[in-house]
């Protein structure tokens, strides 16, 4: 019997501890199909964020180190200048990455360390139960906003591809989402491109992944699939920020 | 040991460092460590190394971490309100049972406190580099040429027990210059198949993690943590004892303060006064042992700090009432003269 689909080994046989219907999982399977198609899962080092992937490290095959809230970045900085040739990359919440991580963020980007950051964008905390997230909605419900977020006392959602494509050391930003096949497999390719970016040692790399939280945001998750498209995807446009993939390094 | 060079005590802790096989190291401006940094910047080009500047302190702790989780030696340098900052890592690095070192040059405080000598991180040092349950190796310098002798050692240890090294050093040691010799063995870099290095599809991935959420693994983890730390307190106390053979009255003193406190012993002794001084190179591991013999020995003992009286605690705890333990302490960035010292070494022998 000819095999037409099979788990990418880049993924362990570990069960995730994701709720039903959240997009954490679509995201590992990206992320690990691409470091197998890229065939780099031998020399890979990943950093597990604080927030829902915190336990990642169980999930990837590759080589995990798990990081304190937000410092992901520094810890990438830290593992790739000790070893310019593997490849890192580290999995962030909005939390992590753009609250209490925003200054690692910003000065990894700014640096142009050579790592990727995937960045899954729920527009809320997941694992501590569904508080406001820096990228949480005008008017969104959560339990800390529970009258809606009001932008004249909490301030705006913070639009981060938009923020680091203002930087220099940006080789690779792009927003994508995984909302339908047909985004998943965009949010595929600008993985697999990010990821490209630093093994041709171009500089620092993001996508920012529009997910899913159906358990905070309180929806089943086909409606929280078209939450995410009627409200996240008018706040936070898809497409492409910086793309130097086709320049020289750097 | 060959040529000696004439070194300020930061820049004798950065080629110390370089010399001890750590081509890592991730800093922040703070005064009065800077040399550290600036040294470690004009030297690790050199040598194929990194020197890199963080944007903040939490950032360069995290860095370590990173650098220590891919199996090289890494260290950062801070003054007292930075390391306050580094904590959170420092626990992170403790939790994952990882090596790395780490260079407090102590100032006045709290809060930003002075950038004068101060020795008021003590209880930081030995009981609360961050949260939990955890202990760090903690050096205690006294001249410059101590710093060189500790700094190889510091990250030997830190590999053998897999736990992070402070050198707790202080604003007169940091800025003072003296004469220096290195040794001139090579570092002898510890084994590290726990190392996140990429695992070349030839062993299962390795993980470095600080996270166990069912009580009963985190107990056994840390349990069997503080096995490490007993053996590290059986194996690794160093203290130095002076004139302390015959002594009637004892001095204990760390740092830069037991230079001071020598000066004075050696003037006690002028006048007649029968006086030691036993001096903690780690504090912790205390040596508990060395000091309840010494409170056994004397009538008294004095604790002479620049603080308000930290490492005193430690000395009761020794001694556990076998003595009257005294203090002398300046604080704010004062350093005492030793002929306050002498004074109070006086008052305890009336």
């Amino acid at each position: 019997m000819a095999i037409v689909f099979q788990k990418t080994k880049e993924l362990t046989d570990k069960p995730t501890h994701y709720c039903p219907g959240c997009t954490h999982g679509i995201i590992h399977r990206l992320v690990a199909e691409t470091i197998d198609e890229l065939g780099v899962g031998g020399k890979t080092i990943g950093i597990a964020p604080v927030g829902c992937a915190v336990m990642a490290y169980d999930y990837f095959s590759c080589d995990m180190v798990q990081a304190a809230h937000g410092r992901a970045p520094a810890v990438a900085t830290g593992v790739k200048r000790a070893r310019p040739d593997n490849v890192v990359f580290t999995y962030q919440g909005d939390g992590d990455l753009a609250a209490i991580g925003t200054a690692e963020t910003v000065h990894s980007a700014t640096r142009g360390e050579n790592i990727t950051i995937i960045f899954v964008n729920n527009a809320i905390y997941g694992m501590t139960g569904g508080q406001m997230a820096p990228t949480s909605l005008p008017g969104q419900v959560t339990q800390t906003t529970p009258y809606g977020r009001d932008v004249s006392y909490s301030g705006f959602p913070v639009r981060v591809c938009e923020m680091l494509s203002t930087l220099s050391g940006v080789a690779f930003a792009e927003r994508v989402a995984v909302n339908n096949p047909a985004n998943v497999r965009k949010a595929k390719a600008a993985i697999k491109k990010a990821f490209t970016a630093q093994i041709e040692k171009k500089g620092f790399s993001i996508v920012e992944i529009l997910s899913t939280c159906p358990t905070n945001w309180g929806l089943t998750p086909v409606n929280a699939l078209n939450w995410l498209e009627e409200n996240m995807i008018p706040y936070y446009p898809l497409g492409n920020f910086v793309d130097k993939t086709k320049e020289g390094v750097r | 040991m060959g040529q000696k060079y004439l070194m300020k005590g930061n820049e004798a802790i950065a080629e110390a460092a370089i010399r001890a096989g750590c081509k890592h190291f991730f800093g922040y401006p703070i005064t009065p460590q800077t040399e550290v940094a600036a040294y470690m910047a004009k030297q690790m080009p050199k040598i194929g190394g990194t020197y890199l500047q963080a944007e903040s302190e939490v950032a360069a702790i995290n860095m370590v971490l990173g650098a220590a989780a891919a199996g090289v030696r890494a260290m950062t340098s801070s003054s007292s309100p930075g390391i306050s900052l580094k904590t959170e890592g420092i626990s992170y690095i403790a939790g994952s049972d990882l090596p790395c070192v780490i260079i407090n040059v102590m100032r006045g405080s709290p809060g930003l406190g002075g950038i004068q000598p101060s020795q008021a991180d003590y209880w930081q040092a030995t009981r609360a580099l961050g949260h939990g349950d955890f202990q760090v190796i903690v050096f205690a310098p006294s001249s410059v040429q101590e710093i060189v002798d500790l700094l190889g050692k510091a990250f030997d240890l830190a590999e053998k027990y897999r736990m992070p090294a402070m050198m707790l050093a202080d604003g007169m040691l940091g800025q003072m210059m003296e004469p220096v010799e290195f040794p001139e063995t090579e570092p002898k870099m510890a084994e590290k198949p726990w190392a996140v290095t990429g695992h070349n599809n030839e062993r299962p991935h390795n993980i470095i993690n600080s996270l166990y959420l069912t009580p009963s693994d985190l107990e056994e983890i840390v349990v069997n943590r503080f096995k490490r730390y007993d053996e590290v307190k059986k194996n690794e106390v160093m203290y130095e004892a002076y004139q302390a053979e015959d002594a009637e009255f004892g001095v204990v003193a760390y740092g830069a303060t037991a230079r001071v406190v020598k000066s004075a012993v050696n003037q006690a002794r002028e006048k007649g006064i029968k006086v030691g001084l036993l001096r903690p190179i780690t504090v912790w591991p205390f040596p508990e042992k060395e000091v309840a013999a010494f409170g056994n020995q004397v009538k008294k003992l004095l604790c002479v700090e620049m603080s308000m009286g930290q490492m005193i605690d430690d000395v009761k705890l020794a001694v556990n009432g076998s003595c009257p333990v005294e203090f002398y302490g300046r604080t704010g960035g004062v350093v005492p003269s030793p002929a306050e010292v002498l004074k109070a070494i006086e008052e305890m022998a009336k």
